[in-house]
């Protein structure tokens, strides 16, 4: 990790190194999930490469949540579900007995459908989670939350109303927030689950422009319906496709390859918009 | 729409009677005390020398005294066992445990006064005396008083815990937020309205508690200088008296009631105050 650390501090955007190497930082093996003993997740086997934007795209109900919620191990939370295969993160399996999966999760962010700022107020969102690792000093705190809120394009929004209730922020801004919540851990990983979804268009547009702006300083998975948007953004995509209940992945490759010569024909007609 | 029109106005005359009968009580409480209030100087209820109706001696701070300080001291017990209770049931218990616990707990809050008041009579009373006599004292009320509100100060902390939408768990969790992190910083703060509201609740039951105070308190009345001094509530004090009360002395028991409601009133303002400031 410590390697790492130069390429991905945080700081101006504009300044840091717009990479997007074919080098793995999360490899899944074989990942099969299951609710309840049905599957909902058949053997994948992806890697997710280093600075990229990564889609997965694919019909509701392919299971392309539940596999990013196997890297973060927030399935653990799920009662009845089962987990079977492998997940590296920097050649680190997490699932061992010696990864603790607060710090997995903080190495790993994550940005949900709905924007779900805690109930609190705007500063105090950004400071429980710095507070909670053991980040505790006041005037760090404070640096690590004008950057983070600059970083999202928030401060000059904010910046004299910290103290208010981040409930008060319209969605767009909601959802700026719980990505700059996410950022102050300094994640190496971004996952990010339909985060343009539940936003008006403009809104939408502005956190997809914020997205593409974190590629090469974050490894980012997004989950998206929006084929656009995947095909605007991402370096890479990954399709899905439901299979027997169970999804599977169906097509990996570059995001130029995916949209405009897919060597599978269930891929063709999902981006060509005649299935799914 | 014609059955909206209907609904309206239903709900608006339900609503209409709720206030009334509100006021109502307000206004015979005033009707009733005007007498007192307006001969004597409301400053013989902090005054006179005791509270001896008959010779006309109205002080009522001993009483007041007696009432906030059992109130106090079973609040000061029951919010902390309360909340643990319902952290224990929403967070920490297995899934049937934490239903059996949850229905012993709403038994304990069907449970009538006056049962609470026996039980205390013939069990509290007798260990306290043999403790420290008396017995029945300040002590004795505010222990029956901490389980009597102990089950509402759960079982709203419970309702407002487990409404915390399962989203900001999950925010949580992926910020890699400890469990008692998740509570201490998300669960409690969201829940924090609805838990001050269950506390106001209890705290305006253990102010106009009656019976089962009276049963257990000795309902001496002088300030207590410890614990195990008996004391007398304004709601016992109402109930002893009222049978025989006549003239004055019946209109200053009807003051104590008014001071008993006003006492709810500014501890709910107090609430709305702390809320607002809060939001601010």
């Amino acid at each position: 990790m410590n390697a790492n650390q130069g390429a991905f501090t945080l700081g101006p955007l504009e300044a840091g190194p717009a990479c997007c190497v074919p080098q793995p930082v999360v490899q899944v093996k074989n990942l099969s999930l299951q609710y309840d003993g049905k599957m909902a997740l058949d053997n994948v086997t992806l890697d997710i490469y280093k600075g990229c934007i990564t889609a997965l795209i694919g019909p509701s109900g392919c299971g392309k949540t539940s596999f990013l919620s196997a890297i973060n191990r927030l399935t653990d939370l799920i009662p009845g579900c089962g987990v079977s295969g492998q997940i590296l993160v920097n050649n680190r399996d997490i699932h061992h007995a010696s990864s603790q999966v607060q710090v997995l999760r903080r190495q790993i962010g994550m940005v949900f459908q709905k924007p779900t700022p805690f109930p609190l107020s705007i500063r105090r969102n950004i400071a429980l989670p710095l507070n909670e690792h053991g980040i505790t000093q006041k005037a760090e705190v404070a640096a690590v939350t004008e950057q983070v809120l600059r970083d999202v394009g928030l401060w000059d929004e904010v910046h004299d109303r910290l103290d208010v209730s981040a409930l008060s922020l319209s969605g767009g801004q909601q959802q700026r927030l719980c990505i700059a919540r996410a950022l102050a851990l300094k994640p190496e990983i971004l996952l990010m689950d339909e985060p343009c979804s539940a936003l008006d268009p403009i809104a939408s547009g502005v956190v997809e422009d914020l997205i593409s702006r974190l590629q090469g300083r974050y490894t980012i998975v997004i989950v998206t319906h929006n084929l656009a948007q995947a095909r605007r953004i991402a370096n890479y995509a990954a399709f899905f496709w439901v299979r027997e209940h169970a999804g599977q992945l169906v097509e990996f490759g570059r995001c130029q390859h995916i949209f405009e010569s897919p060597s599978h024909e269930l891929t063709a007609a999902y981006v060509n918009g005649s299935r799914g | 729409m014609h059955i909206d029109h209907l609904l309206a106005g239903i709900l608006r005359a339900g609503a209409a009677v709720a206030a009334l009968v509100m006021l109502l009580i307000l206004f015979f409480l005033l009707y009733e005390s005007w007498p007192v209030l307006t001969e004597l100087s409301v400053f013989r209820f902090v005054t006179d020398t005791s509270w001896h109706p008959l010779e006309r001696a109205y002080n009522l701070m001993p009483m007041l005294s007696g009432t906030l300080l059992a109130s106090m001291g079973a609040l000061m017990l029951a919010v902390p066992l309360g909340m643990a209770s319902a952290l224990f049931i929403v967070f920490f218990a297995p899934t049937h445990l934490a239903t059996l616990y949850g229905r012993l707990i709403e038994l304990l809050a069907g449970i009538p006064s006056v049962v609470f008041g026996f039980w205390g009579l013939t069990t509290l009373v007798p260990l306290i005396n043999e403790w420290h006599p008396p017995g029945a004292s300040l002590l004795a009320g505010i222990l029956v008083l901490t389980l009597m509100i102990l089950p509402m100060i759960t079982l709203t902390a419970y309702t407002a815990l487990a409404a915390v939408p399962e989203e900001l768990f999950r925010n949580a969790a992926a910020l890699g937020l400890s469990r008692w992190g998740m509570i201490s910083g998300v669960a409690l703060p969201a829940a924090r309205t609805g838990i001050t509201a269950g506390i106001i609740l209890a705290a305006a039951r253990a102010l106009g508690e009656t019976m089962a105070v009276l049963m257990v308190a000795g309902n001496v009345v002088q300030y207590p200088e410890s614990i195990f001094d008996p004391i007398r509530t304004l709601a016992a004090n109402i109930a002893l008296e009222m049978a025989y009360a006549m003239g004055d002395h019946r209109a200053v028991l009807f003051v104590s009631g008014l001071l008993l409601m006003l006492l709810v009133m500014a501890l709910s303002a107090v609430a709305g105050l702390l809320e607002k400031h809060h939001h601010a």
